[in-house]
């Protein structure tokens, strides 16, 4: 095989912007000051300290807890495993691992509506364990992962009567793409080959003891993609990943998540090279595309609600103290281990009308212990509008806004202050101000996108 | 007990309706008692700001003007000019068309079962309907309602739907993601962006108008993807709740619109991402001015056993609708009912059912009570449209990405098939049948139905006949299908 291109660098300047976009795509957001200190690192340190974290990952700051300070019980209290793994977003030392699991989630999305929170999270642990691995690993995993067996029927996939369910999303979202060297016989021939894992089922704990039965596998001769073969499950996989389609879907559909949707012809090719190259590796495909010049000077991304509410807490200085955020996630279109389908988020439509609400209702909540009232303003009551807008910006890590964003912000300052000249108002109206004013900042296209 | 789930049955889920969405109409809608009686181990929703709401919707009733309350049906409710403003980008008595999906591949031999035929219970031996166990079906004595079809079946006995009973496209995906958006674009083309509807109200929508196309599943819905015109996406006319934490009075109403007209200014950003959130908060404006009439409350009364009352109550219905304790479906069709009879100016409106149907096992169970739902919904729909004498203006189209495959598989349920049943429902349709039942001794080679009506030659109808439009421009290759007379 002849070498391809190699992949191309960013070779521009790395500041705090580049940082800035960095941490929205390949962590949850900055904290204060972590885009300078980033951006210090220089391109390949930076990329570096975010793919190659030593040890293991370490929780800074607060335990989360509910509103009345008892601990989490994701296990058996609902919308405690959202906010278990929000809380891992905002306070992980590896930040960059809890979004490659996130990844997977859309992935390979499965959803606890088919099996629990028990499994679900049981699941997340083992993509946490994949998250920048190999990818043919992962995917032997997830194809006997109990919730994704209950999710599309493999547990009831027996010899004699196949269920094309798994058979065939494996195909069409997993590995090769919709309608992508495959056909309806081969996803039946792989029906097939996938035969034989059951479980059984406790009154008490509810499905237990998932388990291969070769005598409920069909281990006839099998036709798939012109393989002809005693097949598997586990040849099922290899055959998937060896599939000459499928370096290019994981490819595009990894660049979709981190970059966009467009990935121009030679550089996807040079990234399918390094991907077979090694074998499946995910890392470092994931370093090549986080070191890309289209990474930082291609168009922005909308930020998926569950980073940017995890960002809204890190900027903020905030842990998890409301389990409010479980039904906050379904107002603004995403639950975690509830995905909509299973192909997964659809991250080209994460904002209409319904959404934005739903954001701005999240944004309540990060406020709820910084809303100001009283008989006294904190800034002191000769604070103008410049002030006022510089005070909010600071409350939310000092991040500097578009000129647009901070020019309609600066004018509704303005307004609110206009005609307020009696004493007794003085602080009332700038608490108002100062409220409307941090409500309003990460609502922003700047804040929601990156 | 370490599981927080009740046991149950392993079922499978390859599309669709997840707990979200339950609980996002759940808790939109009136918070606190749904929340209550839906499960009781849900957290409340902490400073969720019931009493605020009211504050601040109490602050700005005094700048409404009242208009319109004879044809909202109700009149304890503040009434604001808002609806008025929006009314006037559309002629009054403007048709609507909703499109109703079915989500997961509706199984169609099971809605209109030949249940006496021996080759279908030989394919279905433990999924087929019995005999006379449901309603005959008037156009082909050799079929039967499914029993959980009744209020269809009655319907189309009072002619008031058209059915499509072997409706789908040649070459048939099996994929749900596919097929589905074939149907959403109104093309077998997997990369078209816009929806059929879509491109429909690009053609003759108008440039401030987000009410045109109504997604009502708190999402945008595929099928109204435009190019250039505003959408909307909402849950239900009375919980479209935009509020800003410790604002109110004048403070309040001009950061929200200092907010939407940051939108109007970047929405037609040259970056995407930006001119998608941007838009989002443009059109957030005129969505909550014209909704403010419908929030009340009291948005989900409950009754005295615990159980969701009568949905339609929160806005003003004469009729009954089924109770909510199944979804929101019922609410959304009432709050729909409502917002049409008091001129909002809705063109294209578009649902999804909370159950899917992708019933790859135990597939009798979530047919029936998922497919009774769903037709009682519609038939509670129908009335309170006649009710409010505007159902002259309404056309419901339920459809679903694909029928399932004939012979059942080993897990009580059907895997993934080809064509399926399509219906359309309302005062001015045709009645009777399109197309004909796909005889079980002609399947395709995957053993599926076969289509013998195109569902591209609908969309073309719908348009021509409906809309009054020339599908030309809407529907690619619109002059190579069949047109149906559709309407009486």
């Amino acid at each position: 095989m002849l070498d391809p291109s190699p992949i191309a660098e960013y070779r521009g300047k790395f500041a705090e912007q580049q940082a800035t976009r960095l941490l929205w795509r390949a962590a949850f957001g900055p904290r204060p000051g972590e885009a300078e200190r980033l951006a210090g690192l220089g391109l390949a340190g930076a990329v570096a300290s975010l793919t190659r974290p030593r040890g293991v990952a370490r929780l800074i700051g607060a335990a989360p807890h509910d509103e009345h300070g008892n601990p989490l019980d994701p296990i058996n209290t609902w919308g405690d495993d959202h906010c278990w793994w929000l809380d891992r977003m905002v306070r992980s030392s590896q930040p960059l691992i809890e979004r490659m699991t996130l990844i997977w989630h859309s992935w390979f999305a499965t959803s606890e509506e088919a099996s629990s929170a028990r499994l679900m999270i049981k699941q997340n642990w083992m993509m946490r364990r994949h998250a920048l691995g190999n990818f043919h690993q992962l995917l032997l995993d997830v194809t006997v992962d109990p919730a994704m067996l209950l999710w599309l029927n493999g547990n009831t996939n027996y010899k004699g009567s196949p269920n094309e369910n798994y058979a065939r999303e494996m195909l069409e979202l997993f590995t090769l793409g919709a309608d992508r060297g495959y056909n309806q016989a081969d996803v039946h021939q792989n029906a097939r080959a996938l035969t034989g894992w059951t479980n059984d089922w406790d009154e008490g704990q509810g499905p237990v003891n998932f388990r291969f039965e070769p005598k409920l596998h069909d281990d006839g001769v099998k036709r798939i993609f012109g393989h002809r073969g005693r097949f598997d499950w586990r040849d099922s996989c290899r055959l998937a990943v060896n599939h000459p389609d499928h370096p290019s879907f994981l490819v595009r559909k990894l660049w979709g998540y981190l970059v966009g949707a467009d990935i121009p012809r030679g550089v996807a090719r040079a990234l399918e090279h390094a991907y077979v190259a090694s074998r499946h590796e995910i890392r470092p495909l994931i370093e090549a595309i986080l070191r890309h010049p289209l990474f930082y000077e291609g168009p922005r991304l909308v930020t998926p609600p569950v980073v940017w509410t995890a960002g809204m807490l890190r900027a903020s200085r905030q842990t998890i103290t409301t389990t409010s955020w479980a039904w906050i996630a379904s107002l603004t279109g995403q639950v975690l281990f509830q995905p909509p389908n299973v192909s997964g988020w659809n991250y080209a439509q994460w904002l209409d009308t319904s959404r934005w609400a739903g954001r701005l209702e999240a944004v309540d909540v990060a406020l709820q212990e910084h809303t100001l009232s009283g008989k006294t303003y904190p800034y002191g009551i000769t604070e103008n509008a410049k002030q006022a807008y510089e005070h909010a910006i600071h409350f939310w890590g000092g991040r500097p806004l578009s000129d647009t964003a901070r020019h309609n912000l600066l004018a509704l300052g303005r307004q609110i202050a206009h005609g307020q000249n009696q004493t007794w108002e003085q602080v009332e109206f700038r608490q108002l101000r100062q409220n409307a004013l941090r409500a309003l900042i990460p609502m922003t296209p700047d804040w929601m996108t990156a | 007990m370490t599981d927080r789930h009740p046991p149950r049955a392993p079922e499978g889920h390859c599309d669709g309706f997840s707990r979200a969405q339950a609980i996002r109409r759940v808790l939109g809608s009136g918070r606190l008692p749904v929340v209550r009686e839906w499960d009781p181990r849900m957290p409340i929703p902490a400073g969720a700001g019931i009493d605020r709401r009211r504050f601040l919707a109490g602050a700005l009733a005094g700048v409404m003007t009242v208009y319109g309350a004879e044809r909202l049906g109700v009149t304890n409710r503040m009434l604001g000019d808002g609806i008025a403003r929006a009314a006037a980008l559309q002629p009054v008595d403007s048709p609507v068309l909703v499109s109703l999906f079915m989500q997961g591949g509706l199984d169609g031999l099971s809605l209109l079962a030949p249940s006496t035929d021996p080759l279908y219970r030989q394919l279905r031996p433990t999924l087929a309907v019995a005999p006379g166990s449901g309603v005959p079906f008037r156009e082909d004595a050799s079929l039967t309602w499914h029993p959980s079809a009744a209020s269809f079946a009655q319907l189309h006995n009072a002619g008031k739907v058209t059915v499509f009973p072997g409706i789908g496209y040649t070459s048939p995906d099996m994929s749900h993601f596919t097929s589905r958006h074939y149907w959403e674009v109104g093309a077998t083309d997997a990369s078209l962006l816009t929806g059929w509807m879509g491109r429909y109200l690009d053609l003759v929508g108008n440039p401030t108008n987000p009410f045109q196309g109504l997604s009502m599943d708190g999402q945008i819905n595929p099928t109204l993807a435009t190019a250039k015109n505003p959408t909307a996406a909402i849950d239900q006319p009375n919980n479209f709740a935009v509020y800003l934490s410790g604002v109110w009075g004048d403070a309040a109403e001009w950061a929200l619109e200092s907010a939407s007209a940051l939108g109007d200014a970047q929405r037609h950003s040259r970056d995407p991402a930006i001119a998608q959130v941007a838009g989002a908060a443009s059109e957030v404006g005129i969505v909550r001015r014209t909704l403010q009439p419908f929030r009340t409350t009291n948005a989900n009364p409950t009754g005295p056993s615990g159980t969701s009352a009568n949905p339609g109550a929160a806005y003003g219905s004469s009729v009954t609708y089924p109770s909510a304790s199944s979804g929101d479906l019922p609410a959304r069709l009432a709050g729909l009912a409502a917002m049409i009879a008091a001129g909002v100016p809705l063109r294209c409106v578009a649902l999804t059912t909370d159950t899917q149907f992708d019933t790859h096992s135990g597939q009798a169970q979530t047919f029936d009570s998922g497919v009774r739902l769903v037709a009682d919904s519609l038939a509670a729909f129908q009335a309170d449209l006649e009710a409010r004498g505007v159902d002259g203006r309404v056309l419901v189209h339920v459809w679903s990405e694909f029928g399932r495959r004939a012979q059942e598989n080993g897990s009580d349920g059907t895997d993934h098939g080809a064509a399926g049943a399509s219906l359309l429902i309302g005062s001015r349709v045709n009645g009777g049948m399109i197309g004909e039942f796909a005889p079980l001794n002609q399947l395709d080679s995957n053993g599926n139905q076969q289509e013998n009506v195109d569902y591209r030659g609908l969309y073309c109808s719908l348009l021509e006949q409906w809309f009054g439009q020339d599908a030309t421009p809407v529907i690619p290759g619109a002059g190579s299908f069949p047109r149906y007379k559709l309407l009486a």
